[in-house]
C-alpha cells in the first residue's frame, strides 16, 4: 500500500478547510464578515498551547529517559508553538481592531494572559542557548519547558475564573455555541491547524537531523585527515622551523 | 456562494491570512536556506574526503 505524505494530506486539509471557511459557512449575523477570522485565530491559538504542552511532556520525556531524542522534539515543538503562537497573536490583534475598535485591551485577561505565556516561552531559546555545555543545556530546558507547559492549563483556569471579559467564549462546558455548519468548519480548520503542525515538526525534526549528521561528518572528515597527515613527515620550507617536523594540519572550517 | 465583502470587514480578514501566509514563507525560506546549507557542506565534505582516499 502507498504511504500517504504527509504535506499531502496538510496541504488539502488547509484547502478543503479554508474552503470551507470562504464559501460553506455561514456569515454571521452579529459580526458579519470579520467573524471569518475565528477560523484561523481560534485554531492558531489551541494548537500552539496544545503544543507548549506537547514540548512539556516531551522535556519530561527527556528528563526520564536522558535520551536526547527527546529533547530534540522538545526544542521543535517549542518552536514551532512560538511561530504559529505570534500568528495567532497578530491575527487576534487584527480581530479586536476590527470588532472592538482597538489593537489590543490590556484589560481582557485572555489576551493579556496568552502574552504572558507567549512571552514566557519567548526566553526559552535564549535561555537554551545561553548553555554551552549540551548535557546542561538540554536539562535546564527541559525543565523550563515542563514549567512552562504546566502553567499553561493553571492560566487557563484561572482566566476562566476571571469575572469580567470581553472576549467571547465560545466553547462551554455544555458545548459548543456554535450552529453545526460553523462548528463543522471550525473543526476542519482546527484540523487542518494541527497537521500544519505535524508537517512542520516532522520537517525541522529532519532539517536538525542532517544538520546533526553534517557536524558528524565533519568531526570524521577531521580526524581522518589528521590520520593521513600524522605520518607525512615533509621537509618545511627555509627558514620555516626544523626540518622534519611535520606541517600542522589544516583545520577544516566547522561551520556551527 | 457569498460575495466577498472587500470594503472595511474584507480589508481586515485578507490581512489576518496574509499575515499567516507571510509567517509561512518566512519559516520555509529560513529552513530551506539550513537546508541547502547542509547539503552543500555534505557534498564539500564528501568531495574533501574522495579526493584524500585518492
Amino acid at each position: 500500500m502507498r504511504r500517504v505524505s504527509l504535506p499531502a494530506v496538510t496541504a488539502v486539509a488547509l484547502l478543503v478547510a479554508y474552503s470551507m471557511v470562504f464559501f460553506s459557512a455561514p456569515i454571521e449575523e452579529d459580526q458579519g464578515f470579520v467573524q471569518k477570522i475565528f477560523y484561523l485565530h481560534v485554531p492558531l491559538a489551541i494548537v500552539t498551547l496544545c503544543g507548549f504542552i506537547a514540548g512539556a511532556v516531551m522535556a519530561g520525556m527527556y528528563l526520564c529517559s536522558g535520551n536526547r531524542e527527546w529533547d530534540a522534539r522538545s526544542y521543535v515543538a517549542v518552536h514551532i508553538s512560538l511561530i504559529l503562537g505570534v500568528g495567532g497573536l497578530i491575527t487576534g490583534s487584527i480581530w479586536a481592531k476590527a470588532s472592538w475598535g482597538h489593537w489590543w485591551v490590556w484589560q481582557e485577561p485572555t489576551l493579556v494572559s496568552y502574552l504572558i505565556i507567549l512571552l514566557l516561552f519567548c526566553c526559552y531559546q535564549p535561555l537554551r542557548f545561553a548553555i554551552e555545555d549540551p548535557e546542561r543545556q538540554a536539562r535546564y530546558a527541559a525543565v523550563f519547558a515542563l514549567t512552562g507547559g504546566a502553567f499553561i492549563p493553571v492560566n487557563f483556569i484561572a482566566v476562566r475564573m476571571a469575572a469580567a471579559y470581553t472576549h467571547p467564549r465560545v466553547f462551554q462546558v455544555t458545548g459548543a455555541q456554535l450552529p453545526l455548519s460553523m462548528g463543522i468548519t471550525f473543526v476542519a480548520a482546527l484540523a487542518a491547524i494541527a497537521l500544519l503542525f505535524a508537517t512542520m515538526f516532522r520537517f525541522e525534526l529532519r532539517a536538525k537531523a542532517l544538520r546533526r549528521r553534517v557536524r558528524a561528518l565533519e568531526r570524521v572528515a577531521s580526524d581522518q585527515l589528521d590520520e593521513i597527515r600524522a605520518p607525512r613527515r615533509e621537509p618545511a620550507p627555509a627558514g620555516d622551523g626544523a626540518p622534519g617536523v611535520p606541517r600542522p594540519a589544516a583545520p577544516i572550517a566547522i561551520r556551527s | 456562494m457569498p460575495a466577498l465583502p472587500l470594503g472595511d470587514a474584507g480589508k481586515y480578514v485578507a490581512m489576518a491570512y496574509i499575515v499567516l501566509l507571510a509567517l509561512l514563507a518566512i519559516y520555509i525560506g529560513i529552513m530551506a536556506r539550513k537546508i541547502a546549507r547542509a547539503e552543500h557542506r555534505m557534498s564539500e565534505l564528501d568531495e574533501l574526503l574522495r579526493e584524500r582516499q585518492r
